[in-house]
C-alpha cells in the first residue's frame, strides 16, 4: 500500500451454530443431505406453523459473547426483518435489530494468525479488533440454478446463525487474515461451530475504505461478496485496497458499491452501485416471546472454555514452552490437550512438546491420522521422555522406540526391554569394563594422569565400544574417573 | 332420529354414548341437513364426506367428545385438508400437518367435518370478504352472518353443525355468534395454542368455539385448551374442567356495565336487549356496578396499527414459490411476486397489507405502531383496573344487529364499526363470550342480538359460569331461524 493511503476495514461475519437442530424448529441441522429432507412446516414457512427458540442457539451465542469479552444484554428479544427473496420462507427473516444479545468485546490477533509471510513484520503487535455485536438470525434456504428453472433447498433454512459485526478497526489485509484466524480459533473451541469457510460455516462480508492519511474523513465504503476462505478475504482486500488506491490517484471519485471477488481472476468486479436503502421494517416478532439471558447465563459460564489466547499464555507459564511452542500447540485444540496430558507431571514438558510438535505430528500427518486417532497414549509419551531423560536411552534410540510405540500402540518400557536398547546401568558390570579398558591402554591412563583430561574420552569410547553401546555413559565415565583418580 | 343435527353436543354425546345413534348415522344425518340447507346460508366451503364417514367409523365414543362432528373455520390446519382462508391465494394448497387444536379434538375422539366460509384472512365482519361468495344469515339470507368467522357461526345456527371452531383477532368469533344467535366463545389469549391457524394478526389471534349452548363451549374448551410446546405464545397455565362452575350461578357476582359501551351509534333495539339482559342479572342476585374503560374511543384505531402492521409480515409468505396460487408467465421475480400477489389477494386484505406496510416503515414506525403498542397498554391497564371492581363485564356485542349484504361492503371504516365492542378484548387479550339476549325487529325479519361477557384473563370458567346463569334462566338460546329450518 502507498504510504500516504490508510485502508478501514471493518468485517461481518456469519457463523452456522453448531446446534443439534434448527433454531425455531425440530429439523437436523446437516450438512450434505439430499435436498429437502430436514424440512417441516415451521422452516418452509408453512401457512400456520410457528417457531420455538432454540435456547441452546442462544446459549452458544451467549457463550462466543463471553468468550469474546462482550456485554450480555439482559433481554433477548426477537425481531422480524422483512424483505422478498425466494430463498427466504416467510419472506421474513427472524432476527435481532435493537436489542441483540452481545454488544462490544474484541478479537485479539496474536502473532500466529497472521499469514505465515506476514508473521515477521507485523505491523501493529497485539493489536485487539473491537466488536459492535454479535446477535442471532436464522439461516435461509439455498438456491440452485438450473438451465430454465431454480431449485431451492430448505435444508440450511432456519438453521441458526449468528452474526459478528467489528468495527472498522482493521487496516491491513493481513489484519483482516489474523482477525479472522482468531474468531474462527474461539469459535472452535467454544465448540460453537466447526466454522468451516468452504462448507458456508463461517461466512464473510468486508467493508473497506481507503483515504489519504491526512484526509479526516473516510473514503467511499466499498463492500465485497463471494469471498469464500480466510486467504481469500486477504487477496481481495490486497486487490481491492490497490484498486482504489490507483483510481484516486488517477482522480476518479469512488462511490459506495458492492463488488464481488473472483479468487480465480484475483479481481473484484462490480455487482451493483448503492440502491435507495433498504426498508427492511424490523417490528417485534409476536411469535416469541422475550428471553430473560439470566436463566440460561449460570449454565453458559460453568461452560465457558479457555480461549485460545489463555491457553497460549498458560503453556508458556505453566510448561516453560516459548511462545511460539505455546502458539503451534494452542492453535489445535486437540493437540494441545494431548500435550498436556503427556506433559503434566512430567520433569521436561520441553522434551514432551517437541516429541509432539515434531514426531507426533509428522507421524500423524505420514498416517493421516487425527491426534484423537493417536495409536500412542499420552502416559507412553510422557514415559519415553523420562527414559531419554534418566539417560536410559540416547535420543537416537527415543526416535526409533517413538516409531515402534506409533506402529504398534506398546508402552516404551516394553519396546526397549524386547529390543535390548536397555541401557547397561549395573555398576559391577561397568566397572568391569572399564578395568578391561584401563589395563589395555597404558598409556592413555599415563596421558590421563598427567593431567591431560581430555583422555578420558577415548577410555569413555572404549568402554561403550566393548559394551555394544549400551553401557550407560554417564555411569561410564563417572566409573573411569573413579578408577583413575 | 331425523332431527338428530337439531341436538347440541350435550345431547348429541349422551344417544351417542348411549349407543342410540352411531357415529356413522351422525355424520349422514348431518350431510342430509347440510344439503338441504346448505344453497340458502353457503356456511361451508368444503367437505370431504367419505373421509369424515370414515372417521366416523373409528370414532370412539367413550370419549369426551367421542363421534362428534365439528365443523373447521378453512383458517384452521387439518392434515390433507383444504385450507384456503377465504382466499385464492391459497388455491390448491392442502395442508400436510393438523393444527394442535385439531390433534386435540382428534384426541377427544372429535370428527374435524367440513371447512366453513369466512372473510378472506379473517379480515372483515360480513364474510362478504370470501373469494367464494358470502354466507349468508340464516335468520334473514339478504344479511350477513357477521365475520370473520361468518361461516362457522352459520352452521351452528342453522343446525348445520352441533359446533364449530372459529377465530377471534378483534371479535370474529364474538360478533358473527351475536348476528347468527348463537354462542361464541374467544378463550383468553395462549389458552388455546395457534399452532396451525394461519396467522392474521398473531399477538391478536386466538382458537375457540361456537356452539349452541355455553356448556358446549366448556366441553369444546376442555378439548382444545391448554399449552403447546408448539406455540411459544400459549399459557403453561393449568386447565381446570370448565363445566364445573356451570351451575353456580351468579348470586353476589359484580358484573360490570361499561359506561364507554353504551354512546350513540348503539342500536336502540340492541341496547334494550342488553339493558334487560342486565336487569336479568340483578333479578337473579349480581350486584351490578358502572366502570369506565376511558381509552375504548382509542382501540378501533389501535387495533387497525397492529392487527394490519402484524398482518403485512405474516401474509408476507404467499408468494406463490412454494405453494398456493402462482401468476402465470411472469417476466421476472418482481413481477412473480407483484402479480401473484395482485391477483391472488382481494381488496380488503391488499388494503390493510398496505396499512400495516406504512405503519411499519422507516419515519412512521414511531408514530403509528409504537403508539399503538403504548395505547395498547393503556387499553389492557383499563381492563385490569376495571376486572379489580368487578367479576365480569358485560355490554354489547356488537352495536348492530346483521346488516344487509353489499350494505357496508364498499365502506370500510362502517364495516371496521361492527367490531367497535370486541376488539379491546383481543388488544388486552382477556376472554369473553357472546350469547344470545333477544331479538330486534327489521324489515318483518327478526334478527338476534348477543350480550358480551368479558372476563380477565384465564378467567373462562367465570365467564361460562356468569353466561351459563343467563341461559338456564332464559329462552333465547332454544330459537332457531325459520327462514331456513322451518321447524322453529
Ligand atoms: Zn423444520
Amino acid at each position: 500500500m502507498k504510504s500516504d493511503y490508510t485502508a478501514t476495514i471493518g468485517l461481518e461475519v456469519h457463523v452456522q451454530l453448531k446446534t443439534k437442530s434448527k433454531m425455531f424448529c425440530g429439523c437436523a441441522v446437516a450438512y450434505g443431505a439430499e435436498p429437502n429432507v430436514h424440512t417441516c412446516p415451521t422452516c418452509l414457512g408453512l401457512p400456520g406453523a410457528l417457531p420455538v427458540m432454540n435456547l441452546e442457539a442462544l446459549k452458544l451465542t451467549a457463550l462466543t459473547g463471553l468468550m469474546l469479552k462482550c456485554q450480555i444484554a439482559p433481554v433477548c428479544k426477537f425481531d422480524r426483518k422483512n424483505y422478498y427473496y425466494p430463498d427466504m420462507p416467510k419472506n421474513y427473516q427472524i432476527s435481532q435489530y435493537d436489542l441483540p444479545i452481545c454488544e462490544r468485546g474484541e478479537v485479539p490477533l496474536y502473532d500466529l494468525a497472521y499469514p505465515k509471510d506476514a508473521q515477521k513484520s507485523i505491523a501493529n503487535p497485539g493489536k485487539r479488533v473491537r466488536l459492535i455485536r454479535i446477535h442471532l438470525e436464522e439461516d435461509v434456504a439455498k438456491s440452485f440454478h438450473f438451465e430454465s428453472s431454480t431449485g431451492i433447498d430448505f435444508n440450511r433454512a432456519g438453521t441458526p446463525l449468528m452474526e459478528i459485526v467489528s468495527q472498522p478497526d482493521i487496516e491491513l489485509p493481513e489484519e483482516a487474515f489474523a482477525y479472522l484466524t482468531s474468531l474462527k480459533q474461539a469459535l472452535i473451541y467454544g465448540g460453537v461451530s466447526d466454522a468451516d469457510m468452504e462448507k458456508g460455516q463461517l461466512r464473510c462480508d468486508v467493508n473497506v475504505s481507503v483515504r489519504k492519511r491526512t484526509d479526516a474523513a473516510y473514503g467511499a465504503k466499498i463492500e465485497l461478496k463471494n469471498l469464500n476462505s480466510i486467504s481469500g478475504v486477504r487477496r481481495a482486500l490486497a486487490f481491492e485496497i490497490n484498486r482504489q488506491i490507483e483510481a484516486l490517484e488517477r482522480g476518479e471519485t469512488l462511490r459506495q458499491e458492492t463488488r464481488r471477488w473472483d479468487d480465480d481472476l484475483g479481481e473484484t468486479t462490480l455487482m451493483r452501485t448503492k440502491e435507495s436503502a433498504h426498508d427492511y421494517r424490523y417490528f417485534p416478532d409476536p411469535d416469541l416471546l422475550p428471553v430473560r439471558t439470566e436463566v440460561f447465563l449460570d449454565e453458559v459460564r460453568s461452560r465457558l472454555p479457555e480461549t485460545p489466547w489463555e491457553k497460549r499464555e498458560r503453556l508458556e507459564k505453566d510448561y516453560g514452552l516459548s511462545a511460539y511452542d505455546a502458539g503451534v500447540l494452542a492453535d489445535d485444540r486437540p493437540l494441545s490437550a494431548y500435550f498436556e496430558a503427556a506433559a503434566r507431571g512430567s520433569a521436561r514438558p520441553k522434551s514432551v512438546a517437541n516429541y509432539v510438535m515434531n514426531d507426533l505430528l509428522s507421524a500423524l500427518g505420514a498416517a493421516g491420522q487425527t491426534v484423537e486417532e493417536c495409536p500412542v497414549r499420552p502416559e507412553d509419551l510422557k514415559a519415553l521422555v523420562t527414559l531419554v531423560d534418566e539417560g536410559r536411552i540416547n535420543s537416537k534410540q527415543g526416535k526409533d522406540v517413538f516409531s515402534e510405540m506409533f506402529s504398534t500402540g506398546v508402552d516404551p518400557q516394553t519396546i526397549v526391554r524386547r529390543k535390548g536398547l536397555q541401557q547397561e546401568s549395573d555398576l559391577g558390570a561397568i566397572e568391569a569394563l572399564c578395568r578391561e579398558v584401563i589395563a589395555a591402554n597404558p598409556k592413555v591412563v599415563e596421558d590421563y594422569r598427567g593431567g591431560k583430561s581430555v583422555s578420558i574420552n577415548f577410555l569413555k569410547g572404549q568402554v561403550m565400544k566393548l559394551s555394544k553401546g549400551k553401557a550407560n555413559p554417564a555411569l561410564v565415565g563417572e566409573t573411569l574417573q573413579r578408577l583413575l583418580s | 332420529m331425523d332431527q338428530i343435527f337439531t341436538l347440541d353436543v350435550h345431547g348429541l354425546r349422551s344417544k351417542l354414548a348411549a349407543h342410540e345413534v352411531s357415529p356413522v348415522e351422525v355424520v349422514r344425518a348431518l350431510a342430509r341437513r347440510i344439503e338441504a340447507v346448505d344453497p340458502a346460508v353457503r356456511g361451508y366451503l368444503s367437505i370431504d364426506l367419505e373421509r369424515a364417514i370414515g372417521e366416523a367409523e373409528a370414532a370412539d365414543v367413550t370419549k369426551p367428545l367421542g363421534g362428534v362432528p365439528i365443523a373447521i373455520k378453512d383458517v384452521i390446519s387439518v392434515r390433507g385438508a383444504p385450507c384456503t382462508c377465504g382466499s385464492r391465494i391459497l388455491a390448491g394448497y392442502r395442508a400436510p400437518y393438523d393444527a394442535t387444536v385439531i390433534a386435540r379434538l382428534r384426541a377427544a375422539g372429535a370428527i374435524p367435518f367440513g371447512r366453513t366460509n369466512m372473510d378472506e384472512f379473517a379480515m372483515g365482519s360480513s364474510t362478504e370478504n370470501s373469494a367464494f361468495g358470502p354466507t349468508h344469515n340464516p335468520y334473514d339470507p339478504a344479511r350477513t352472518p357477521g365475520g370473520s368467522s361468518g361461516g362457522s357461526a352459520a352452521v351452528v345456527a342453522a343446525d348445520e353443525a352441533f359446533a364449530a371452531l372459529g377465530s377471534d383477532t378483534g371479535g370474529s368469533i364474538r360478533q358473527p355468534a351475536a348476528f347468527c344467535g348463537c354462542v361464541g366463545f374467544k378463550p383468553t389469549y395462549g389458552r388455546v395454542s395457534r399452532y396451525g391457524l394461519v396467522a392474521f394478526a398473531s399477538s391478536l389471534d386466538q382458537i375457540g368455539p361456537f356452539t349452541k349452548t355455553v356448556r358446549d363451549a366448556a366441553l369444546l374448551l376442555n378439548a382444545i385448551a391448554g399449552v403447546d410446546p408448539c406455540d411459544s405464545t400459549s399459557l403453561d397455565e393449568p386447565v381446570p374442567d370448565f363445566t364445573t362452575n356451570l351451575d353456580r350461578g351468579v348470586k353476589g357476582v359484580r358484573l360490570g356495565l361499561p359506561r364507554e359501551y353504551f354512546v350513540s351509534g348503539l342500536d336502540p333495539q340492541v341496547e334494550r336487549a342488553v339493558r334487560q339482559a342486565v336487569e336479568h342479572y340483578a333479578k337473579l342476585g349480581a350486584e351490578i356496578v358502572e366502570v369506565s374503560l376511558p381509552h375504548t374511543e382509542y382501540a378501533l384505531s389501535t387495533y387497525y396499527i397492529i392487527a394490519p402492521a402484524e398482518a403485512s409480515a405474516n401474509l408476507a409468505r404467499f408468494d406463490g414459490v412454494r405453494y398456493g396460487y402462482r401468476a402465470e408467465q411472469p417476466g421476472d421475480l418482481l413481477e412473480h411476486y407483484g402479480r401473484t400477489r395482485e391477483e391472488g389477494f382481494g381488496a380488503e386484505v391488499k388494503r390493510r397489507i398496505i396499512l400495516g406496510t406504512y405503519a411499519l416503515s422507516s419515519g412512521y414506525y414511531d408514530a403509528y405502531y409504537l403508539k399503538a403498542q403504548k395505547a395498547r397498554t393503556l387499553i389492557r391497564d383499563d381492563f385490569s383496573r376495571a376486572f379489580r371492581r368487578v367479576d365480569a363485564i358485560v355490554c354489547p356485542t356488537s352495536p348492530t344487529p346483521a346488516f344487509k349484504l353489499g350494505e357496508r361492503a364498499n365502506d370500510p371504516l362502517s364495516m371496521y364499526l361492527a367490531d367497535v365492542f370486541t376488539l379491546a378484548a383481543n388488544m388486552a387479550g382477556i376472554c369473553g363470550v357472546s350469547i344470545p339476549c333477544g331479538f330486534a325487529e327489521a324489515e318483518g325479519k327478526l334478527l338476534p342480538i348477543g350480550l358480551q361477557i368479558l372476563g380477565n384473563s384465564l378467567e373462562e370458567g367465570r365467564v361460562l359460569q356468569v353466561a351459563n346463569a343467563y341461559e338456564q334462566t332464559t329462552d333465547w338460546h332454544k330459537r332457531r331461524p325459520q327462514s331456513v329450518t322451518g321447524n322453529a
